[in-house]
């Protein structure tokens, strides 16, 4: 299949800002980039001036599949993820069975081959069952074809355990993928310590259970030399804690969410529990100190933290309300809308955050970039137009979202996943 | 001026004028309960169903009592839903709304709860309790019965001691007591106490003495099981040591000062028996109030109807 996408405003390093350029697609691989192109195609598609991005790759996202379809298969995921503009997306190991052997991997492997609209590259977990104890099975599941390990978004309680993983995987040079919470700090809490838990009678998560374990574990990185990444950052301490880290050379990485640097615990407002995601929504302290993270490059990534529920879970007594946010489809638009709009990064800084650096961790050498020879995944958006955001029509099987109605801008109108033009 | 609503969740949204007007109906009540006849006719043909997911005697009484004074049919659905789990509150509320009730009065582990369940219904939920939120019904007649002691609340001083974090009627009484003027200092081992609470207006000590100096009131608080943990609270004999309310803390108190509890109290541990059994302590006539005040909650919902289907 050969296509030529034509008129391309483009954003990724090596590109002129106001140029147009033409693309061309061979066999889902960039064949050649120019101005004017003339080539022989079956499919000539006029981009008319809208932007070409590199397709976007998740870093955190919850597939559900297997074990809990009821909330989101492959397929449905990678239609929400093709919708929001992601072309690669990961999973955590915490379905059921876990992704924490080779047979596992297999499975989402080959059933995102035959269902999956994007690319799908599992995360293994580090240990059986995601339970923190027995180490699994992590060169089977790397050569079946994992990128990174990860806890799951479960807690890995026990340093030395997590520690031995940092040490085992440099054989592989995977990433480490934590959650930094503290069990026990945490305690009952179900949304950010501080005045509108108290204010609600609900029993709070202090900052110190992210940060104690942020600390813990780029400790436990620096001494074993292994590549830490850090899941949803939500806390200042946390920024502050990377940010020393970097200082001192440290191989960290770190990802945030949208919702992270655009809402604070007061969107819980009247028990909401569309509100309700872990870790929870922090202080505008905190906020502003991630948007800085953030502009500062402290943070490297900016992940969707898909999780979805479904309605009979969350529509709830906040405390037994499950935790979680449908966010493929909106983490583009909102991050381009908070971070891009209000003038706190550029677009080319965006895409650094939701391509380059993600395909850089996760050593996906030919994604994160559009150039001769890279995978043809792109998407396609429009940056004219505003559109107000409308749960109702997710692709994703949770049609909910705590930003309904939000007026945002950056609607992707094409995506394709190498070469295939699949929205 | 009339308060209109259709659910009673607690006093932290109500105005100061709102809370005066309440206690205002309770005078009225206590009234109608001095009279030989205690019945009147304002809930007569309504439903009033008590589901407590939470073990208790006193304010199911008073609830009960309370409706039953005012002529409405009263259902306790606390024995059929013991071995139910919290989750199926919604449940519940249907089941108990599509047969018709007009009044809900619940009390629920989970702060929230009430919010919860009238959202889902068209009765009038009444808040009996929830989580560690608030406890309205609890706080009115603690209102009610300072007000009868002291006149008015602008100006008073008044100290609440122990264990704040799991107390849900000391909030009630912390967001009202502020409103209506009062000066609120709070006490207790600092695990126990809220975080962020001087943020609701009052005054934080850790030093019982410091709360105490020159107050007019002094509300104690009952110890929470949680609290009971060594995580939390070495010992109730350390607790006691440093807070419970005896004849020697009483001296830093204005004289006339008055002691409440919401019962039921841990005899010695949170009050010494000596300040118990004292003039000072006035946890009697509190439990007297509690009737009236809830008469006075139903009274005012029926203002908007009953049911609002």
């Amino acid at each position: 299949m050969k296509t030529l996408l034509k008129n391309c405003r483009v954003v990724s390093p090596g590109f002129q800002e106001e140029a147009l350029y033409d693309i061309y697609v061979v066999n889902g691989i960039i064949e050649e980039i120019g101005k004017n192109l003339k080539a022989d195609a079956e499919r000539v598609m006029d981009i008319d001036g809208n932007t070409v991005l590199p397709g976007l790759i998740d870093m955190h996202c919850n597939i559900c599949d297997p074990g809990f379809e009821y909330l989101e298969d492959i397929e449905t995921v990678s239609r929400s993820a093709a919708r929001g503009g992601f072309t690669t997306i990961t999973c955590e190991p915490n379905t059921n069975p876990a992704i924490d052997n080779k047979t596992v991997v297999e499975y989402i492997v080959s059933k995102s081959k035959n269902h999956a609209l994007v690319n799908i590259y599992p995360y293994g977990s580090m240990s059986i069952g995601c339970k923190g104890q027995e180490m699994a099975e992590i060169g089977e599941m790397y050569e079946a074809g994992i990128v990174g390990v990860s806890d799951g978004d479960e807690l890995t309680d026990e340093a030395s355990f997590l520690r031995n993983v940092m040490r085992y995987v440099k054989m592989f040079d995977l990433p480490v993928i934590t959650h930094c919470e503290d069990r026990g700090l945490s305690g009952k809490g179900v949304m950010n310590e501080g005045f509108t838990a108290s204010y609600l009678g609900l029993a709070g998560m202090p900052r110190e259970a992210e940060e104690v374990m942020v600390a813990r574990n780029i400790i436990l990185a620096e001494n074993t030399g292994a590549r830490l990444h850090i899941a949803h950052v939500s806390t200042k301490g946390s920024v502050q804690l990377m940010r020393e880290a970097k200082k001192r050379g440290a191989k960290i990485t770190g990802e945030t969410c949208p919702h992270y640097f655009l809402l604070t615990e007061e969107a819980v407002g009247n028990y909401n529990t569309l509100a309700k995601v872990n870790p929870p929504l922090r202080t505008q302290e905190d906020v502003e100190a991630i948007q800085k993270g953030i502009a500062d490059g402290i943070i490297d990534v900016i992940a969707s933290g898909h999780s979805p529920s479904n309605e009979g879970d969350k529509n709830k007594v906040f405390h037994s309300a499950v935790y979680g946010i449908s966010s493929l489809e909106t983490a583009f638009a909102l991050s381009y809308t908070g971070l891009v709009k209000s003038g706190l990064i550029s677009l080319a800084n965006l895409v650094d955050f939701m391509s380059i650096r993600p395909a850089k961790i996760l050593k996906l050498e030919n994604k994160g970039s559009i150039a001769k020879g890279k995978d043809a995944d792109l998407i396609v958006v429009d940056f004219r137009q505003g559109y107000r955001i409308d749960p109702r029509h997710f692709a994703s099987k949770a049609k909910f979202s705590l930003f309904a109605d939000w007026e945002v801008q950056g609607r992707v109108i094409y995506t394709m996943v190498g070469g295939r033009l699949i929205m | 001026m009339p308060l209109i609503k259709k659910d009673f969740f607690g006093l932290k949204d109500l105005s100061a004028e709102d809370i005066r007007y309440i206690l205002g109906t309770a005078e009225t009540m206590k009234y109608i309960l001095s009279q030989k006849n205690k019945t009147t006719p304002h809930l007569r043909g309504k439903s009033v169903i008590i589901l407590f997911y939470e073990a208790s005697a006193r304010a199911k009484l008073s609830y009960e009592l309370a409706a039953r004074h005012l002529s409405a049919s009263v259902v306790d659905m606390t024995g059929s839903i013991q071995n139910r789990e919290f989750d199926s509150l919604r449940d519940m509320g249907q089941l108990v709304d599509q047969m018709g009730a007009d009044f809900i009065i619940l009390r629920h582990p989970m702060a929230g709860a009430p919010q919860f369940l009238a959202s889902t219904v068209g009765a009038s939920v009444i808040n009996a309790g929830d989580g560690f939120n608030e406890n309205p019904g609890q706080s009115l007649l603690d209102l009610l019965t300072i007000k009868e002691q002291k006149g008015s609340f602008a100006g008073l001083r008044v100290a609440i001691i122990g264990d704040l974090i799991h107390s849900r009627v000391s909030k009630s009484n912390i967001w009202a007591l502020t409103k209506l003027g009062a000066e609120v200092r709070v006490a207790g081992p600092p695990t126990l106490i809220p975080p962020a609470v001087d943020k609701f207006g009052v005054e934080v000590c850790y030093d019982a003495r410091e709360a105490i100096n020159n107050a007019d009131v002094i509300l104690t608080t009952r110890m929470h099981k949680d609290s009971q943990n060594t995580m939390v609270l070495p010992s109730l004999d350390e607790y006691k040591r440093f807070f419970r309310i005896d004849e020697a803390l009483l001296r830093y108190a204005k004289k006339d000062a008055i002691v409440m509890h919401p019962g039921p109290i841990r005899r010695g541990i949170e009050i010494s028996s000596g300040v118990i059994n004292g003039p000072q302590c006035i946890i009697n006539d509190q439990i007297a109030n509690s009737v009236a005040v809830r008469m006075a909650m139903y009274y005012i919902l029926t203002q908007m109807g009953g049911t609002f289907r």
